[in-house]
């Protein structure tokens, strides 16, 4: 049986994995590649690293940083966050990330999916989307636009609607992240992660709100996620992956034993 | 040394840092010269079967290929490199090397809620002991990312199962000289590397 993914996220600025309520406040943590060894011996599934500032400073991604976490962790990643064109994406992946996550990027450009998924295959290209909830129902069904640049941009995309459109694009998974539930550590948004996980062909990804295990339980079992991010519940401390994975196994989620 | 094949099907960065994270050194080509020069042959991918077929043709890689596996060099397909082994593909109806016997699959799921392509990590139940599997537990999980299996015709090849979309298929075949999996060893942690270390130390 295929097992629900556990995804720490780093969020990298000047070389360091930083947390704040996304780009605020932000305290660092520590180094990147040292904190992805210790995710992977700890048991984590996947890692995904955003270079945050990137996108800010209209730089390019990080590539040594990238080789060196290839070099030390031999599980899947992903990269986002500077993203900016095809050579982009080629760099990375050759660096060797498994996948390059695209936002805003897409949200201006969508045929940057399609041509990404022809060039690299499409499970390389992750579909990364910010919605936050709208009473405009007749503009936005769903009940939710997506926003881009760090939640301060609103697009005036219906979040399903882009859901599916990346799909047809050619996203080989899209990674739902509530611009409400981001940093309150109180649970995914269930409704939001239901309705596209139940609306796609892809596998969809949880993101945001994570605070104790049972947020997890709840977004794998009620909202039929296939992955869910993570960053503050263990960055801190608080909680180990051992842990987080006892409890879910405990109530009956597949999950990954042996590492 | 170990000899990776590249036949521009996808990324090989991996699967290198994988092998040199023990030690091994590697040599990526797309020679044919060095294919059959090579004491241990990877042939990974990922990406379509027809576009790797018709890579490997363009490359004049398939004769290479099937001698090396046919006089004995410890040989490991992986993914797209274990699929264009079979006879058949129906991923656009492609017509692959014909290494093993048998055809490859595209899932067909009844649950809506199945998705394809399998993203993630998925138990291989060992179905026969093999010494690339030395040192792994039954039913660990590897990374896999497919949405086509392997069907082999002959189930004596079968070395893994896994469960995946209402079929149980070979994720891993074994014949003398030949391994191949579907799963990515290259991405799947410690047990991977595991693999990987016993197929650079395996003599059959």
């Amino acid at each position: 049986m295929l097992t629900k993914r556990i995804i720490p996220c780093l969020d990298v600025r000047d070389k360091k994995v930083t947390k704040g309520v996304r780009f605020q406040n932000n305290v660092d943590l520590g180094d990147p590649v040292e904190m992805a060894v210790a995710y992977s011996d700890g048991g984590c599934d996947e890692l995904v690293f955003y270079d945050i500032t990137a996108s800010a400073e209209r730089r390019p991604i990080d590539i040594e940083m990238v080789r060196q976490v290839a070099r030390a962790v031999h599980i899947p990643f992903a990269v986002g966050g500077g993203i900016q064109n095809l050579d982009d994406m080629r760099r990375v992946l050759l660096a060797g990330a498994e996948k390059v996550s695209v936002n805003s990027l897409a949200v201006e450009n969508p045929g940057i999916i399609a041509e990404g998924a022809r060039q690299f295959g499409a499970q390389c290209i992750v579909l990364g989307m910010d919605p936050a909830k709208t009473d405009d129902l007749a503009r936005f069904p769903s009940g939710y636009e997506i926003t881009t640049r760090g939640f301060r941009h609103r697009t005036g995309l219906d979040a399903l609607a882009w859901a599916k459109r990346a799909e047809q694009l050619g996203a080989g998974e899209i990674v739902v992240n509530s611009v409400d539930a981001d940093g309150t550590r109180e649970g995914y948004e269930l409704n939001l992660t239901r309705l596209i996980a139940t609306n796609v062909g892809v596998p969809v990804v949880a993101s945001g709100g994570a605070g104790v295990p049972r947020h997890l339980t709840d977004v794998f079992k009620e909202a039929f996620a296939d992955a869910a991010i993570i960053a503050s519940m263990t960055h801190s401390g608080e909680y180990s992956i051992k842990a987080i994975k006892d409890e879910l196994i405990a109530a009956g989620v597949p999950i990954r034993r042996k590492w | 040394m170990i000899t990776i094949v590249d036949y521009k099907a996808g990324n090989l960065t991996s699967v290198q840092l994988a092998f040199e994270h023990f030690g091994a050194r590697v040599r990526i080509t797309d020679d044919p010269k060095d294919v059959l020069a090579g004491s241990r042959v990877v042939f990974p991918g990922v990406g379509a079967a027809g576009a790797a077929m018709e890579q490997l043709a363009g490359l004049g890689l398939l004769d290479a290929l099937r001698t090396v596996i046919g006089r004995g060099t410890p040989f490991l397909g992986i993914c797209i490199g274990m699929q264009v082994l079979l006879e058949f593909s129906e991923e656009g109806e492609t017509t692959c090397m014909g290494v093993l016997p048998g055809r490859v699959r595209r899932f067909r799921p009844r649950d809506p809620l199945c998705k394809i392509p399998q993203i993630g990590w998925n138990a291989v139940n060992i179905a026969k002991p093999h010494p690339l599997f030395a040192g792994i537990e039954d039913a660990s999980e590897f990374y896999f990312v497919h949405s086509y299996y392997p069907a082999p015709a002959d189930q004596v090849l079968i070395a893994g199962r896994t469960d995946y979309a209402d079929a149980v298929f070979a994720s891993a075949v074994a014949r003398d000289n030949l391994f191949a999996t579907q799963f990515h060893p290259e991405r799947s942690g410690r047990i991977g590397l595991r693999l990987l270390e016993n197929f650079a130390d395996w003599n059959p």
